[in-house]
């Protein structure tokens, strides 16, 4: 129907929050007033110059930003075109995570909150949480999938130490998604005094634009550091993985509008696309609401959410941001996706070709490499979103 | 005059609007739990559509929703079980859901088949105001349902005055800011409830969330003209036995009659 779009680009949502005719906020009358606040200031808050201070000196003391930009020769040669990572396996807790959870923080301690809440479902963006939680000695409360917290034991530890509580999400499935539904609920229930910190680029207007202009760091730094390297801004592809698209969302911003960079997104496939156990959102659903926002959502024709499997718990999500919804809609972006096999599989070539061992969700965005008909000419920039510790027991079975 | 706006019209106080999720206990149970509730005393029925995924409510709900959904309702089977509902109930019955299911079943369709079954009207806690406006609420007038809106106590009084000029029946007045099935002490709630009765709104008010019992719905029609009742009914019905019998004693310790 696309009623919604008022002369968009895909770096601004429109003011209720529609890319195209996905967003919005499909919320409870219970959150309006939370999400009310945020969609008025947040703009507001994020480019005031003493929060933009405070938040450049926490990326580059704390988090260890920039984080470089290394040019893979081994792996260049092998693929035949210039291939560069961007290094966010190096940010303090391991993860790009931490880029959106430093910004929310000082956002929360501005709107006079004092708790956080937040959910995860690999542990990565609720050890991100925790850890800015501790060094603002906020309250924090994370809400985790029953089966997640089996899976995860090592990130469960991680939280705790950094003072978070943790509360299974035993309803549902027992999975992100739940994790999230718990989550959105625990801040129904608890409104005022409290913020939602959300990992990813879902949830209702105006989260998914908030974090993807936090996360906008990543392709900002690409630029310069590729403009040093090379000569020019720009390369002629990016390649990110997208569970709900955070780290993607942050790699392509600042090439969205530059219509010479080929954006490439790469979905969990699972053990296939269309095996029954994937987690490949474009691929398998259908425009619905999830989670707040109006997007591709993986369901039932009766409209009810399924259970989506991914070897990597962070891609393991029945939804997609609208941003990303609207970049596969609108052929912007072109969407690929790696089953669990080619991950793994690229997980240990990675690791030998190059030394890095990366994360599993990260390690999907490296099997579309060598089908991607690449170029001698091509520059190409893989967000290596992750680092692969949390991933280690996985790894240790196919050893 | 719609059949909503007569219950009102004929009785002022102390009305009944009992929530009950469709398929539940049992999917072939929804027409025996309508008729229960009609002849114990309900005034409204509304009646819950499942959803894998409802943000709105709490733990009760959810279970029963995901019974609901894995004995095997959905939307069309729902319309099939209710299509002859005006035969035996004619107290209004208002479908209650969430926006996902049905728009995979067609918003407009859904619309129309509602209203030839005889529906009268619908809350759908995740439709917000802006797509309402913009695309949504046509379809719902053009059917004649009414709409009811949420309000809380945190709405500010501007949005509560538009929330309530387009709501039709009556204005759905969550006590406080919660999930569906928590306590709530209504104390703190009475002040709220007096507001809402000063603002002279064009709906009535019925209260819901936290209504479980005689005292918090003697509470909370103290200063309104009823109240809802989810949450403590459904716990009622997964205690098992006979739906006739469950139904009559609940309403009858909640009603005090």
């Amino acid at each position: 129907m696309n009623l919604f779009n008022v002369d968009n680009n895909y770096q601004n949502p429109t003011i209720e929050g529609y890319y195209g005719d996905f967003g919005g906020a499909y919320i409870p009358e219970m959150l309006y007033s939370n999400v009310e606040t945020l969609k008025k200031q947040y703009l507001q808050i994020m480019y005031d110059p003493i929060f933009q201070a405070e938040f450049q000196y926490l990326l580059k003391d704390y988090v260890g930003r920039p984080t470089p930009l290394f040019l893979a020769e081994r792996l260049s040669k092998e693929i035949g075109a210039t291939i560069y990572l961007k290094r966010e396996d190096l940010c303090h807790t391991g993860a790009h995570k931490i880029n959106n959870t430093v910004g929310q923080i000082i956002l929360a301690q501005r709107l006079g909150k004092k708790k956080i809440i937040a959910e995860t479902g690999a542990g990565q963006h609720g050890v991100a949480t925790a850890t800015v939680c501790a060094l603002k000695g906020m309250e924090c409360v994370i809400y985790m999938g029953e089966k997640d917290i089996e899976r995860q034991a090592p990130n469960v530890a991680r939280m705790k130490m950094l003072g978070a509580t943790v509360i299974p999400a035993k309803s549902g499935s027992k999975t992100l998604k739940d994790a999230t539904n718990e989550a959105i609920r625990a801040w129904i229930n608890e409104p005022n005094e409290t913020h939602y910190i959300i990992g990813s680029v879902v949830g209702p207007h105006p989260y998914p634009d908030m974090v993807a202009r936090f996360q906008s760091v990543i392709s900002e730094e690409i630029r310069k550091q590729l403009k040093e390297k090379t000569g020019s801004e720009l390369p002629t592809h990016v390649v990110a993985c997208v569970g709900g698209g955070s780290n993607a969302a942050g790699a392509f911003y600042h090439f969205l509008n530059e219509p010479s960079v080929n954006i490439v997104a790469v979905e969990a496939a699972g053990h296939g696309v269309h095996s029954g156990l994937s987690a490949a959102t474009t691929q398998l659903g259908t425009p619905g609401i999830l989670h707040g926002s109006k997007s591709i959502v993986m369901q039932t024709n009766d409209g009810q959410v399924v259970e989506p499997h991914s070897i990597s718990a962070g891609l393991d999500y029945p939804g997609i941001g609208p941003l990303h919804a609207y970049l596969y809609e609108s052929k912007r972006g072109i969407f690929l996706s790696a089953t669990d096999e080619e991950a793994l599989a690229s997980a240990f070539h990675l690791s030998k070709i190059e030394g890095i061992i990366p994360a599993l969700e990260t390690a999907h965005a490296f099997s579309v490499l060598p089908k991607m008909n690449l170029k001698a000419s091509d520059v190409v920039v893989v967000c290596l979103s992750g680092r692969g510790d949390k991933d280690l027991a996985t790894y240790m079975e196919y050893l | 005059m719609s059949k909503l706006e007569l219950v009102f019209k004929e009785k002022s106080k102390r009305i009944l609007n009992v929530y009950c999720t469709a398929g539940y206990p049992s999917l072939d149970s929804t027409m025996k739990v309508m008729t229960s509730l009609q002849k114990n005393g309900a005034d409204i029925i509304e009646l819950g559509m499942p959803y894998s995924d409802p943000l709105a409510d709490g733990e009760v709900i959810q279970v029963s929703s995901l019974k609901a959904l894995a004995g095997g309702m959905n939307i069309a089977v729902l319309f099939e079980q209710i299509k002859d509902m005006r035969k035996s109930i004619t107290i209004p019955v208002i479908l209650m859901g969430y926006m996902n299911p049905i728009l995979q079943y067609g918003f407009e369709n859904f619309c129309k088949k509602a209203k030839e079954v005889g529906v009268d009207g619908l809350i759908l806690p995740d439709l917000p105001l802006f797509e309402f406006e913009q695309y949504y609420g046509k379809m719902i007038t053009e059917n004649n349902l009414d709409f009811i809106f949420l309000v809380t106590p945190e709405t500010p009084i501007d949005r509560i005055k538009k929330l309530d000029s387009l709501s039709n029946g009556f204005l759905y007045a969550v006590s406080s800011s919660a999930t569906t099935g928590k306590d709530k002490d209504f104390n703190l709630v009475a002040h709220y409830l007096q507001k809402l009765q000063a603002m002279q709104l064009k709906n009535p008010i019925l209260v819901g969330f936290g209504i479980k019992d005689k005292a918090t719905f003697d509470a909370a029609t103290a200063h309104t003209q009823g109240a809802i009742i989810g949450s403590a009914y459904i716990q009622q019905l997964t205690k098992g036995g006979d739906i006739e019998l469950t139904t009559s004693q609940f309403l009858k310790s909640v009603l005090g009659a």
